[in-house]
């Protein structure tokens, strides 16, 4: 039953989203509470919920399960707008293992390491240890992919991905889908998946039920954010024709450094936050370049995504929090 | 017939193992040894080659340095020559021994383009 404060969220999303696209199913919930963003969707139900409340709800019932989100730990950077970025990183994984709900995995959406090191990749690896959640799943980015097309990534930790480290699983009935769209970047381009990927996905998602949640994770944005900065996939529009058909899609990317988002039809995007430094809002600087802010502001502009699925509604929670919170 | 390349770099076996691919990837184009050939330098600042395109003479070589935070590459568009990663303050150098034009990108981020006009 919408109520003033809903009209009002769904004005705000007819706004963000002035493209003539059917808005019958659309994902209607977006709140800003406090610190962390929530955003609810569910198939043409409109669903709100205050940080507080989502933070609070306990994966107690049959089915219902939380993940969460981190990306672009960086690990080796150490110029002026993180000098330590492995002590952030640290802090992201105290968060989560802090947390009330134990998630049952963790995500990491690329750029763990800054140049592709041997002794980067095994300082991260030392720190995820730690994790309360044992799985993890990896997308590389471009950082992790630097001189050796993406060897080490894949033998560290895409073992039984396919091509340059894309693969899927389910979860509790959500499909989880993880793409590459770092690899093989064409001149003047931005992210690209690439033929081989793209028919890999096609027969990926054929013959799944249209009721089944579909979760794609890659580095690079999926969709266009920003072409000047290459903040987008050039192939994008083909990935994202193939889940049109399922009731609830959930894209998880990185990269940017910062949390954006956006609601098409049934299909939720969301960046989050980097565990190392921040990065300008587009357009905003001379470059994407790490952003320098005060040491003591750092913490509030670092954070990890925390996802909660409930099987009533085939809802996704997204919540997401700054370290410093 | 062999390309000059230097790299100023730290780490002493990628060099040497990227000189030698490097080699036998730009077979086609032949550098001198002269060390009078000019000079010239690109320099990379804010997710951008400056200048974006520069014309050198035949037997020029060109050096790049990375001013960014972020790791840069410099990447020939037809395969003909190809850094390895320049962390910041890195550089890397190619000889030009033919005439052409020589567009280039950075693999990272590929929507940093440039060309090297030699003439």
């Amino acid at each position: 039953m919408p109520d003033k404060k809903q009209d009002l969220i769904d004005q705000k999303l007819q706004d963000l989203n002035n493209d003539g696209v059917d808005r019958r199913g659309f994902l209607k919930c977006m709140a800003w509470a406090g610190t962390g963003l929530v955003w609810t969707m569910s198939g043409g139900i409109p669903v709100s919920r205050a940080f507080a409340k989502t933070a609070d709800r306990s994966a107690g019932k049959g089915g219902d399960f939380s993940f969460v989100q981190i990306s672009d730990s960086h690990i080796g950077f150490n110029k002026p707008a993180n000098p330590d970025v492995t002590a952030t990183l640290q802090t992201a994984i105290n968060k989560i293992n802090a947390m009330s709900h134990k998630p049952d995995f963790i995500i990491h959406t690329g750029d763990l390491s800054q140049l592709s090191k041997p002794g980067e990749f095994d300082t991260l690896d030392q720190v995820l240890k730690g994790a309360s959640a044992r799985q993890i799943y990896f997308v590389p980015g471009e950082h992790d992919m630097l001189s050796d097309n993406g060897e080490q990534y894949l033998q560290r930790y895409g073992k039984g991905t396919k091509g340059t480290g894309w693969y899927s699983f389910d979860q509790k009935g959500v499909h989880f889908v993880g793409l590459v769209n770092v690899a093989n970047l064409k001149a003047g381009g931005m992210g690209s998946l690439g033929h081989e990927q793209l028919e890999w996905l096609e027969d990926d998602l054929k013959g799944r039920s249209a009721s089944t949640p579909i979760v794609l994770f890659a580095h690079i944005p999926l969709w266009t954010i920003y072409p000047e900065w290459g903040w987008g996939t050039d192939d994008s529009e083909q990935a994202l024709s193939y889940v049109k058909r399922f009731g609830s899609v959930t894209v998880l990317n990185g990269h940017i450094h910062q949390i954006m988002q956006k609601i098409e039809g049934k299909v939720s995007f969301h960046t989050a936050m980097s565990t190392a430094f921040p990065q300008p809002a587009p357009g905003t600087a001379p470059s994407a370049g790490p952003m320098k802010v005060p040491a003591d502001q750092l913490q509030q502009v670092l954070g990890i995504t925390d996802v909660n699925y409930v099987v009533s509604g085939r809802s996704l929670a997204i919540v997401d929090s700054p370290l410093g919170a | 017939m062999k390309g000059k390349n230097v790299w100023v770099a730290s780490f002493a076996a990628v060099v040497m193992i990227a000189i030698v691919l490097l080699l036998a990837g730009s077979s086609s184009v032949t550098a001198n040894d002269q060390s009078s050939a000019a000079t010239s330098e690109v320099k990379i600042d804010n997710f951008s080659f400056g200048p974006q395109t520069l014309t050198v003479p035949v037997g020029a070589t060109v050096t790049w340095t990375n001013r960014d935070d972020i790791p840069h590459t410099s990447v020939s568009t037809d395969g003909v020559f190809k850094s390895k990663v320049m962390d910041t303050n890195e550089t890397f150098s190619y000889t030009f021994a033919k005439a052409g034009t020589y567009p280039y990108y950075c693999s990272i981020h590929p929507k940093m383009t440039g060309q090297v006009v030699v003439k």
